[in-house]
């Protein structure tokens, strides 16, 4: 039994392609791959989360990975009227990774994003409140990024 | 447990409640704004248990950190080791045999109850009746010595591996769990007796700690918490893993989108545990319990995430791999995590008193949360 889906990813493409042309689309996974500039982003999401097409109301997951060049800021989206699922990526600097943040469109990104600022450095724009989560206050350097050592917790085994 | 006493501009009193108090069932801080009786605001300190397991994960192989993740909800380890065993499979593209899929599921299903039993105990300790939590232990103890037996070990059990299941089942298993279904089943209608139709225990649970269903899928609420409020989200229903799809059973849904809707959505979710126990119990198929699968496991390049349902909700693995021996990130989505965020919505304009039996209705582990 295969959950019900609206649209294939090949129409999820180009509905998204028609939203935003700059998209880059991804496709070795199980879901659709898209990578989007930051910029774009903000815009973006809230027309994905409105459009009755698509509605994307559910962000069950947002990450971040280090590549050492630069990091990527990874959100997986699916909507719970559609069942369908996407994958949207953003290219951050590394020196000073800033991107919009979307926790007016789904409230779950306000604890996420800020586990995401403390671990990997990244500044979410326009956040509510923006402090660390989980880390203390005084704590130093970002644990996730792939340069981080800790000479007293070593956790490298 | 109030360490320090201050009051905002507004003459407003703000407490600590935690890192080491009772009711948080762990070390959880929180900071409570309060006017008189009335919560203004709730906020969670986090970290206190943080141990760094996405980044410990990193460095470990991909047989070796399913033994980390069995101490992150330690009440559904069986749960967690299936979710990484299920995104190393995705990897690797191996086929489970149909014995090793039976036995996971009957495995996650044991684990579902113990840990609807645990929470339905300390549930009750937190309202203040204490009965509720020896008879939840003593129907407890009954699947841990069943888990002890197979998997060696009571709570942090590591039994499901990349292919498969660790050792095939002991020869005492099948007898052991049907004189539990025997057992649990009276005890279910004596649970009902005890809390669920209390009339304290109704008065406190009802219409306290609302949630809207818009707003438990904005907070990415799952699990029972999102269940009470009518929301579907039921990953063995939705995108079905292992062989849940051939099972009979309901997905449990209550629209009353308050502590006790959350009361009862896990109140039923055990009899739908303990009804798909009893389809298969009798039904293993015999064959390998574990596919052969090379020693050193290496994952093509590429992303990979899986998803299952715990007993609080959706768990999400995802793993970026570079194609060597070890996850180049791993990331974990707990269910916790996402469902104390929407503590604070919950709590806004009750009394304290309430704090705790909504709390107590989230189901929080804390390792779970902090990782």
């Amino acid at each position: 039994m295969k959950p019900e889906r609206n649209m294939s990813n090949e129409e999820l493409k180009s509905v998204l392609g028609d939203i935003n042309p700059s998209l880059v689309f991804e496709e070795d996974s199980e879901w659709l791959n898209m990578f989007i500039e930051p910029a774009g982003w903000l815009p973006f999401a809230i027309q994905i989360r409105t459009a009755v097409n698509l509605s994307f109301d559910y962000l069950f997951c947002l990450t971040c990975v280090d590549w050492k060049t630069h990091l990527t800021i990874v959100y997986h989206l699916s909507s719970t009227t559609w069942r369908h699922n996407i994958v949207i990526k953003s290219k951050l600097d590394r020196n000073n990774p800033e991107i919009e943040s979307v926790t007016g469109i789904w409230k779950t990104a306000d604890f996420h994003e800020r586990e995401v600022y403390e671990l990997f450095g990244v500044k979410f724009l326009h956040h509510p409140d923006l402090r660390k989560l989980i880390l203390p206050d005084e704590w130093t350097g970002f644990p996730l990024r792939k340069d981080y050592e800790d000479p007293v917790n070593m956790i490298k085994l | 447990m109030i360490e320090e006493l201050a009051t905002t501009d507004q003459g407003d009193l703000v407490i600590n409640v935690g890192p080491q108090h009772p009711s948080t069932h762990g070390v959880l801080h929180l900071v409570l704004t309060l006017n008189g009786e009335t919560i203004k605001k709730v906020e969670p300190h986090l970290g206190y248990i943080h141990r760094s397991i996405e980044k410990m994960c990193e460095s470990l192989s991909y047989r070796q950190f399913i033994y980390v993740t069995s101490r992150m909800d330690y009440l559904s380890s069986h749960i967690n080791n299936h979710a990484c065993a299920l995104c190393v499979e995705k990897g690797l593209q191996v086929e489970i045999p149909p014995r090793a899929q039976v036995i996971r599921v009957l495995m996650d299903e044991l684990t579902r109850m113990a840990s609807h039993i645990l929470w339905w105990g300390a549930l009750g300790l937190d309202l203040g009746a204490i009965t509720p939590f020896f008879h939840a232990f003593r129907e407890r103890e009954a699947i841990n010595d069943i888990m002890e037996e197979t998997c060696g070990t009571r709570l942090t059990m590591n039994y499901m591996v990349p292919g498969g299941v660790m050792n095939d089942i002991h020869p005492n298993f099948q007898h052991r769990v049907h004189a539990f279904i025997d057992l649990f089943k009276s005890k279910m209608d004596e649970y009902d007796e005890l809390l669920t139709n209390n009339v304290i225990f109704r008065a406190r649970a009802r219409g306290v700690g609302i949630l809207s269903a818009e707003d438990a899928i904005s907070y990415g609420c799952t699990g029972a918490v999102a269940r009470g409020s009518g929301v579907r989200c039921d990953i063995r229903k939705l995108y079905p893993y292992e062989i849940y799809d051939k099972l009979r059973f309901e997905e449990i849904l209550e629209t009353g989108c308050d502590s006790y809707a959350r009361y009862m959505v896990r109140m039923k979710e055990m009899r739908q545990s303990l009804f798909i126990v009893e389809q298969l119990i009798d039904n293993i198929p015999d064959g390998e319990f574990q596919a052969k699968t090379k020693l050193v496991l290496k994952l093509p390049k590429g992303e990979f995430y899986s998803r299952v349902e715990t007993a609080r909700g959706e768990l999400g693995v995802y793993i970026v791999s570079e194609g060597g021996t070890t996850p180049y990130r791993f990331k974990f989505r707990s269910p916790g995590f996402s469902n104390l965020n929407a503590l604070d919505h919950m709590a806004r304009g009750q009394k304290i008193g309430d704090l705790i039996a909504i709390m107590g209705s989230l189901d929080l582990v804390i390792p779970d949360i902090d990782r």
